[in-house]
């Protein structure tokens, strides 16, 4: 998974942690249903650029809203219970999972990247669709960042963040908030589905991976903390393929899940997170 | 009637009940039943976590898995008898257990599900990874190299149902026993004051961390056992057993069932059994459906049946 993608799906399910205070299991899901989608779109369209463009538009919608009807008719009901979320996510998993596997069937489908030049260097070549998937990232990272530190939203999410109660006796609209975060986190992951499937073929099963690398990143990042998230997702992106390139990548994932589980033993807060109790 | 005599009463109830059936039961029904019974025991043993001391695991494939790899590991490779097989199936589950539970246990709330998330995914890539003797998600069967047990002149074979059916029914029972003995215990009785508020326990002079790490091993090692068995009667080891799946599976019947109650776990795991025999009977995709019951018991029903049934009309049910 080249790092960028990571970054988003990560950073989707960083900001639901960080504001909301839930593991969502299922956020792997969105990502795969925005894979699915892209392939979905370039069957319908036809050209590829125009596929991609309308994907990129239609995905993030429609996975959108429905994060939107999970919170609604889910979270909201359980309070947002962390224990009874996750057993809840862990449901919405196998629903859109199975859904998918249905009305998609089992087959792993490719699809055409929108552009098709190689950026030829003396020693190696590279794929020129690898770039947009870089600067669309990037550009998607920066915006979300804006959205944090620049506008009202972003200072209602904070504000939520750190003192929920004190933040509603302000005025801040919780559950509109609530609402609206974990359908961006939910967003974001499904761009990140959307770039990376003409990379990786569009799969039913393919959410997994995502979610325990987004877990990783999450971790190591800190937990709610987003520059740490953004750190990590490359240095995961990164390290994820020099590992592999010494070990097969069953031990590298092995070896990472095991070193990150007792990351989070020894630091509870993550590696560069603020120490909580 | 005395509480602790209508306790002991409705339990022996149960278990002279899974020893009658099992004669009026058509063969198909009879090895559901067995398989029911051994997957109980697991049920039985992720409830003592969840149930009497409040911590959600979602890796408990692992212990299963250990158990199960424990037990037949020595059987396909050196022959051990099923005795000694099952006895090695829980030692390595408990200790799995007890090394997770001395890293895991350091975190809590979220922070200890995706730890144990995590082992147990490393778990069931390392059975991938050492496929040349696990034989990875292809597994191995042990039928022909499992010998049969010997009493004096009778040898009873682990094909025979009769076999089976009582074999479950004894570790079913042994794993009932352990959880209804711990919940009745002066120890179950802190493990619930550190589900309901550790902080006050704490101060009240108990070391939490101690008594999850018995939580756990005890857990461990019952999860363990119903590995071991499952290996044991069907004859089969793989690592489908370890992935995420097996471990949301012991979630799903304890909340049906009833989360912190001894007998929740039985009922919890039968209904779904058959629950999700007869859908995957109609479509392949039966995990939508699993899927959908996990969102509607949290929505609807979170006590589960028997812990309904105990706020409701049985107040004295454990």
């Amino acid at each position: 998974m080249s790092a960028f993608v990571l970054a988003l799906t990560a950073l989707g399910l960083s900001l639901v942690f960080g504001v909301m205070r839930i593991v969502n299991v299922a956020h792997g899901e969105f990502y795969m249903l925005g894979a699915v989608l892209a392939w979905a779109c370039a069957d319908a369209v036809g050209t590829p650029v125009a596929g991609f463009l309308v994907a990129m538009l239609v995905a993030p919608l429609a996975v959108g809203a429905l994060a939107l009807a999970a919170d609604r008719w889910i979270l909201r009901r359980i309070d947002y219970h962390p224990e009874s979320t996750i057993v809840a996510t862990i449901g919405l998993l196998y629903v859109v999972q199975q859904a998918v596997l249905m009305l998609y069937g089992p087959d792993a489908r490719p699809v055409t990247p929108p552009l098709y030049f190689k950026i030829e260097f003396p020693w190696f070549g590279y794929s020129g669709y690898k770039l947009v998937v870089a600067a669309v990232s990037a550009l998607l990272l920066g915006a979300t960042w804006l959205l944090i530190t620049r506008t009202r939203l972003g200072l209602y999410m904070r504000a939520a963040q750190q003192d929920l109660e004190m933040a509603q006796a302000f005025g801040v609209p919780a559950r509109r908030v609530y609402a609206l975060v974990f359908a961006l986190g939910a967003m974001l992951a499904a761009v990140a589905g959307v770039l990376i499937v003409p990379i990786e073929q569009a799969h039913y099963l393919m959410g997994l991976d995502p979610l325990l690398l987004s877990f990783i990143v999450v971790i190591i990042g800190g937990l709610g903390s987003l520059r740490g998230t953004l750190v990590a997702a490359f240095a995961v992106g990164l390290s994820d393929g020099i590992v592999s390139v010494f070990f097969s990548p069953t031990l590298a994932k092995i070896v990472a899940t095991l070193l990150v589980a007792a990351v989070l033993v020894v630091r509870p807060g993550g590696l560069f997170g603020e120490e909580r109790a | 009637m005395s509480t602790g005599r209508k306790i002991l009463l409705l339990h022996l109830g149960v278990l002279a009940t899974l020893l009658i059936i099992q004669f009026a039961l058509p063969p198909y029904h009879h090895t559901n039943v067995a398989r029911i019974m051994v997957l109980a025991g697991y049920a039985i043993g992720y409830n003592v976590l969840l149930g009497y001391t409040g911590l959600m695991s979602l890796g408990h494939a692992m212990f299963f898995a250990a158990g199960m790899y424990g037990a037949g590991l020595p059987v396909y490779y050196l022959g051990v008898g099923a005795p000694a097989a099952f006895g090695i199936g829980i030692a390595s589950g408990s200790a799995l257990a007890l090394v997770f539970g001395l890293m895991a246990l350091r975190t809590s709330g979220p922070s200890f599900l995706i730890v144990s998330m995590m082992f147990g995914q490393a778990f069931f890539l390392a059975t991938l990874y050492f496929n040349e003797i696990t034989l990875g998600d292809q597994g191995f069967i042990l039928s022909e190299k499992l010998a049969p047990l010997r009493f004096g002149g009778t040898a009873l074979g682990f094909h025979e149902p009769a076999v089976k059916y009582n074999l479950a029914l004894a570790i079913f029972a042994a794993c009932l026993a352990a959880s209804l003995a711990l919940r009745l215990s002066a120890i179950g009785r802190v493990l619930i004051g550190i589900r309901e508020n550790e902080e006050r326990t704490r101060l009240l002079g108990y070391d939490s961390f101690k008594y999850k790490l018995v939580s756990l091993g005890i857990s461990g090692a019952l999860s363990a056992a119903a590995g071991a068995g499952y290996a044991l009667l069907f004859s089969y080891v793989g690592s489908t057993f370890a992935t995420i799946l097996f471990s949301i599976y012991p979630l799903l019947w304890a909340l049906l069932g009833g989360i912190g109650t001894v007998l929740g776990p039985l009922v919890g795991t039968a209904l779904m059994f058959y629950l999700v025999d007869t859908v995957s009977g109609v479509t392949s995709s039966y995990l939508l459906f699993v899927g959908a019951a996990l969102i509607a018991l949290i929505l609807w029903f979170p006590q589960g049946i028997l812990g309904t049934a105990r706020s409701r009309w049985l107040p004295w049910l454990p």
